[in-house]
């Protein structure tokens, strides 16, 4: 509380509450998504001998298309080596894309008469998960955070204010904090810093890519917190990646999951926790772990790892894996609905497709219990 | 809608320490080694006594004399004796000592700021570019440097730019070695990837979070070649590659002398301490700069 008074900052007043209707930077208008994501795709090839020829490629993102609500936050679930860093990192440019396009609130990125790729990281920013590495440990943090809008040539003495007036937007005070090294302050501390340097070029779309994950439950909490109260205070919009499905029930209006570089399932955070339509979102929501004992579960409700992206499983990706899995999910692959519809809630999977041949087709998955829990059938 | 957010940070002002820059911390931690202090001592009294040579010599290091040839220690005026040709060894060593620090300073300075250059451009561009620069910094690593400094010496010639380019040659491929390997473990952190999301070009990115963390490792390793310098310029002087007559310089005088290893063992013995203690001195020193900087992060 002290921070706040003491800059005549009172974060969290209820005249900050409202999104401001006017951002000068909007161009497409309230209807147009942020950003639209199509037909994402990206495959690191195998090389293998002298001549280093192809022989297969790891299918990290395959063909994956979304749409992002202005305002909205959209978090993206799934397991490890899922995709969810590598979508991350190729929403932030930061890789090469084998396959896709961007289109920035109307706007293709980094396509002739679209927006250039410089423009667009000034609007689209990142946090990244390993709060450690992701500062420079020779460089006070106050020269990190400038270092953005330096490199879009502010000047420098402007640059340090305006970054020691974003230490304080998250809460830490820069007559502290400014010229000290990332060695000398805490991993909470470091990712208030993260997310400072990713807000100094003022953009519009935040990346926040496992933000929270590596920090304990009372500090993510109070990060959590931070990034809400910004998000309302700097008319942001919110990518938030994470493999905890807790948190991002928390922070999403919706929410994504991606299994083996595919979504399966995209929804409405509320509807999705609620009525999951597909096996592999049902697994992971019960998974988490009950806070009352009665409930939890004996067996995991998804045992095994994911197959190898670099050779995924015919038909259904989910199939080998799945307690409702029929010859159907082997044969063929599952529909999905269209994407560009966002207020739809969608499943890749032939028990959410009426038309697909599977017996439980279009009928709703039932809960998991202790005593029914999904047990993998033998391969 | 909570905000405990900003409300909830444990800032005690008085509790956190000071806040202390990078060389301010090294600074702070050299100040308690004294060990390290004693030979940075004795190196800035070896540079001090080559800088002021001409006025504290007590005689003209040129000057032979028939009559007072191999002298001892302390004979009448000759301090530290005089060599096969009378000249006064005192002055002598004075004079060598600047020969000495040029040619243990400045391949070395070269040397780095050359191969430091190469290893960041290799290891920040990696792929082609990285194994272009390295495969041919492998090829001199073929030969063992004290062979490497004779062939390019001897190919050129002798005298003393030859033998600094010699010894630059032979410096370049290790630093490089270090400042790639420093610049490919930093290049894949985050900052860098956070560098480069913001819109910066690769050449800001270098100057601002490459070099700071190159910096250290190269100036740490280099100042360890200084010794190695001072000893493989000796070298190249003892087989009359480096310093050509008369010109004084440690490494020759050793040479020179000791055919009268058995008339005056003492005063022959001085050019190889002089070059022990240097060196030496220049060893230790680095050592106490490598644990002074190895400032965890």
């Amino acid at each position: 509380m002290a921070i706040a008074d003491a800059a005549g900052v009172r974060p969290g007043r209820p005249r900050l509450d409202t999104v401001p209707p006017g951002d000068p930077r909007d161009r497409g208008g309230a209807a147009q998504p942020l950003l639209i994501v199509e037909k994402l795709t990206k495959h690191f090839p195998l090389k293998t001998g002298l001549l280093g020829r192809q022989h297969a490629a790891v299918r990290a993102v395959d063909d994956v298309s979304f749409a992002i609500l202005k305002g909205e936050t959209l978090g993206v679930v799934g397991e490890s080596g899922c995709g969810k860093s590598t979508l991350a990192r190729l929403l932030m440019n930061l890789i090469p894309a084998t396959a896709g396009q961007l289109v920035f609130d109307g706007d293709p990125v980094a396509a002739m008469r679209g927006l250039s790729l410089k423009e667009f990281r000034r609007n689209v920013q990142m946090v990244f998960q390993d709060s450690a590495s992701s500062l420079n440990p020779r460089l006070p943090i106050v020269d990190s955070i400038a270092f953005g809008p330096r490199a879009h040539g502010t000047r420098k003495k402007a640059a340090r204010e305006a970054a020691r007036a974003l230490l304080e937007k998250v809460g830490l005070q820069p007559a502290l904090f400014a010229g000290r090294y990332p060695h000398e302050i805490s991993g909470g501390q470091k990712q208030r810093v993260n997310i400072a340097r990713a807000l100094a070029l003022q953009p519009r779309l935040l990346i926040l890519d496992e933000a929270v994950s590596a920090l304990d439950k009372s500090v993510a909490a109070q990060v959590l917190n931070l990034l809400r109260y910004l998000k309302r205070h700097l008319n942001l919009t919110y990518v938030f990646i994470s493999h905890d499905l807790a948190v991002v029930q928390y922070l999403s209006d919706r929410i994504l999951v991606m299994y083996l570089g595919q979504i399966v399932e995209i929804g409405p955070a509320e509807e999705l926790c609620r009525a999951p339509k597909h096996p592999y979102t049902r697994a992971l929501l019960a998974s988490q772990l009950s806070m009352d004992p009665a409930e939890r579960l004996e067996t995991a409700p998804v045992s095994g790892d994911p197959p190898s992206p670099v050779n995924p499983p015919a038909g259904c990706r989910f199939h080998p894996r799945c307690p409702f899995a029929e010859a159907v999910c082997a044969s063929t692959p599952p529909a999905f609905g269209d994407w560009s519809d966002t207020a739809s809630h969608l499943a890749r999977c032939h028990m959410a497709d009426p038309a697909s041949g599977h017996s439980r087709a279009g009928t709703a998955l039932p809960r998991v219990d202790a005593v029914t829990s999904l047990a993998v059938p033998a391969e | 809608m909570t905000d405990i957010a900003l409300t909830s940070v444990p800032v005690d002002a008085p509790a956190l320490p000071k806040s202390r820059g990078y060389l301010a911390t090294v600074g702070r931690r050299l100040r308690y080694d004294y060990v390290t202090l004693v030979f940075l001592a004795v190196i800035v009294l070896i540079a001090a006594a080559a800088l002021l040579a001409p006025l504290i010599a007590p005689f003209d290091p040129l000057k032979t004399s028939m009559a007072y040839r191999l002298k001892p220690i302390g004979f009448r005026n000759f301090l530290l004796g005089t060599d096969e040709l009378g000249r006064d060894m005192a002055s002598r060593l004075l004079y060598g000592g600047r020969m000495s620090l040029l040619m243990g300073l400045t391949p070395v300075a070269v040397a780095s700021v050359v191969g430091g250059c190469l290893g960041v451009v290799a290891g920040f561009f990696g792929g082609r570019v990285n194994t272009v620069i390295m495969r041919t910094v492998d090829v001199f690593y073929a030969f063992p440097s004290v062979l490497l400094a004779v062939a390019i010496s001897g190919t050129m010639g002798g005298g003393v730019l030859n033998g600094l380019i010699a010894l630059t040659l032979v410096f370049i491929p290790p630093i490089c070695r270090v400042s790639e390997t420093a610049t490919t473990q930093v290049r894949h952190l985050d900052f860098v990837d956070a560098a480069r999301a913001s819109g910066a070009s690769g050449w800001r990115i270098v100057v601002y979070h490459i070099l700071s963390n190159v910096a250290a490792p190269v100036f740490i390793y280099a100042s360890s070649l200084i010794s190695v310098s001072i000893l493989l310029s000796a070298g190249l002087s003892f087989l009359g590659l480096g310093v050509t007559p008369p010109t004084p310089d440690w490494g020759q005088m050793l040479a020179n002398l000791r055919q009268a290893i058995y008339v005056q063992p003492l005063v022959c013995a001085l050019p190889g301490i002089a070059i022990f203690v240097t060196s030496l001195s220049f060893n230790m020193v680095s050592d106490g700069l490598r644990q002074a900087m190895d400032v965890k992060s």
